[in-house]
């Protein structure tokens, strides 16, 4: 890296408070991260809160308490889409190029969006834990767990975050990553988010079974319906070190490949 | 030690599109140079090579005494760049983005207000410092471009059509920061598609087209190669051939233009009394009469065979370049 860890770490934190600025000044960005998800878990738990009756669902207080964790990855996988778009736009407007032309290291122009997409990830996780709460869910893993839920979901928001800079990178436009919208849908449904694997049909069941979202997701989960276990946070913690580190990865080699290219 | 030198420098893209065929430059450190060239001439292509944002792909370069390849890192704190269209964040307050840029340039906190205070007032923002860039004019953003470009006092400033698409007044804002900042000893590379900016404001001029440098030197030296200023005079009655029969006894003729007729004058400005009363003497009504200097647009016809597009109209809003 160029300059020492100080030096590096301040532009982080720079990169990372602009970043920051940028998402909670741009409504039309921040807005479907957070109002997407909260309509689709009022629309889900309004419908079909019976599904707790089936026979192997998991126990739970309510339909409302299952959803949440969900809802949560949700929005941060929305979180790491828009991060993806801003950077994006960022190359498009030239934005990236006054950073390449600075004496700071590439790759702190990526560590910095992330930061901002962290903080993201962050207030989605406060606003899903109070609505859960208003709307009477009970996070039985109580304060403790409740913290835990917001650094998973933090962490969530940067393993997705560095995909979508990943493919912002490669790509250089905005609509590409807007693109793959719905693709966050497709791979929520292919996994335990939204209902529990076991009552899944093949080969739904499978592929969500070795969905790492499913790790993520029934780690966060088991923090609000169950006591702290220790084992499914180890697997979500993996399955986000998995994403983080491929997302890093890529994102490195996207940078690498700009940069080579001339931005 | 140059500021700026370049050997044989090249850069050829996929599909073998030629954007810069092997240029050499030797810039001194105070210079204003001047890259003028028509849009697609190869200029941005320079700027991005010499500010390390694009890798050559022949040939070689350094800026402040540092390899553009080897030691990048070297020559990006050397320098300030302000790249063609301003790419600054509309949601940033000008004030943040100077702030950010004194970051990357590694200054401390409290430098680097001190400073953002400084440039501020000094490209006359303090007022719009907390408002976002987005609310801004052009001739704002350019300014604040300008500041953001200084913040770390670059030894070389390197500004891509720093006035393009700017209004006549925000263009002249423009030109008095960068003398006074070349006075106060940075060495600047502009590059620029306006003959009256490379005129005005550069020491030295090199004309690129299709990639090549086709003249260099000073203004008055490239104007001086191509020849002496000629007289144009426009006749009430319209006595064209008895004209331009006076006129060639003071010089070389030139081909009528514009109704006009046109006269090499050897002495220069000391030979226009002599036509004057020559032609008052023949009894020929004369309508206009005016001394034409040649102008780097002259010049450019000369090297390249064509004018600069909007030569004819300096004030015009021309589109951004795109090479």
């Amino acid at each position: 890296m160029t300059g020492g860890f100080v030096t590096n770490a301040r532009v982080v934190a720079a990169l990372g408070r602009r970043a920051t600025r940028q998402t909670f000044r741009r409504p039309q960005l921040m807005a479907p991260i957070l109002i997407f998800p909260t309509l689709l878990l009022a629309i889900q738990v309004g419908g079909a809160g019976r599904a707790v009756d089936l026979p192997q669902f998991p126990e739970v207080n309510g339909f409302l308490d299952f959803m949440i964790a969900g809802a949560m990855v949700q929005a941060t996988m929305l979180a790491g889409n828009s991060g993806g778009i801003a950077l994006a736009l960022d190359i498009e407007m030239g934005f990236t190029d006054r950073l390449l032309a600075a004496p700071i290291s590439r790759f702190a122009i990526v560590l910095g969006r992330l930061v901002g997409t962290a903080a993201l990830g962050a207030v989605t996780a406060i606003w899903f834990l109070a609505i859960a709460l208003i709307f009477g869910a009970h996070i039985e893993g109580g304060v403790g767990g409740a913290l835990l839920i917001v650094l998973l979901v933090t962490l969530c928001a940067i393993a997705f975050g560095s995909i979508g800079a990943a493919i912002a990178l490669r790509s250089g436009s905005a609509s590409v990553v807007q693109g793959l919208f719905p693709l966050v849908f497709v791979i929520l449904f292919l996994s335990t988010a939204f209902f529990p694997g076991n009552l899944l049909l093949e080969p739904a069941r499978s592929v969500a079974e070795w969905n790492p979202l499913s790790f993520i997701v029934d780690g966060v989960r088991d923090l609000v319906i169950s006591t702290f276990s220790g084992t499914q946070f180890a697997e979500g913690i993996a399955a986000l070190a998995l994403l983080g580190a491929a997302g890093l990865g890529m994102s490195a080699a996207a940078m690498r490949g700009r940069v080579r290219r001339g931005g | 030690m140059p500021a700026i030198e370049t050997r044989d420098l090249q850069r050829v893209f996929s599909g073998d599109v030629v954007a810069v065929a092997g240029v050499n430059l030797r810039i001194e450190r105070g210079e204003i140079y001047a890259f003028l060239g028509p849009n697609g001439a190869g200029k941005t292509t320079m700027v991005r090579m010499l500010t390390t944002l694009l890798r050559p792909t022949g040939g070689s370069a350094s800026v402040a005494g540092h390899d553009v390849v080897a030691e990048a890192g070297e020559v990006r704190r050397a320098i300030g760049v302000a790249l063609q269209e301003a790419a600054l964040d509309p949601l940033m307050t000008g004030r943040e983005l100077i702030l950010l840029q004194a970051t990357l340039h590694g200054l401390p906190g409290a430098e680097g207000r001190a400073r953002a205070e400084r440039l501020l007032a000094r490209v006359g923002l303090t007022n719009a410092a907390d408002r976002r860039v987005g609310t801004y004019s052009g001739g704002m953003r350019r300014r604040l471009d300008l500041a953001s470009a200084l913040v770390h006092e670059p030894h070389i400033l390197f500004l891509d059509e720093p006035t393009t698409g700017l209004d006549p007044v925000s263009r002249k804002a423009i030109w008095e920061e960068v003398e006074k900042m070349n006075r106060e000893g940075t060495t600047v590379f502009l590059t620029t598609q306006y003959l009256e900016e490379a005129d005005n404001l550069a020491d030295r001029v090199g004309i690129i087209d299709d990639g090549r440098i086709v003249a260099e030197g000073t203004p008055e030296s490239l104007k001086a190669e191509i020849g002496r200023p000629h007289l144009e005079v426009v006749l009430g009655d319209g006595a064209m051939e008895r004209a331009q029969e006076i006129l060639g006894r003071f010089g070389k003729p030139l081909p009528a233009k514009d109704g006009a007729a046109l006269v090499e004058l050897e002495g220069g400005a000391s030979g226009v009394a002599p036509v004057v009363r020559a032609l008052d003497e023949a009894g020929l009504v004369v309508e206009s009469l005016e001394l034409v200097q040649p102008s780097l647009d002259d010049v450019f016809v000369a090297k390249t065979g064509y004018h600069l597009e909007g030569s004819g109209d300096e004030t015009a809003v021309p589109e951004a370049s795109s090479n």
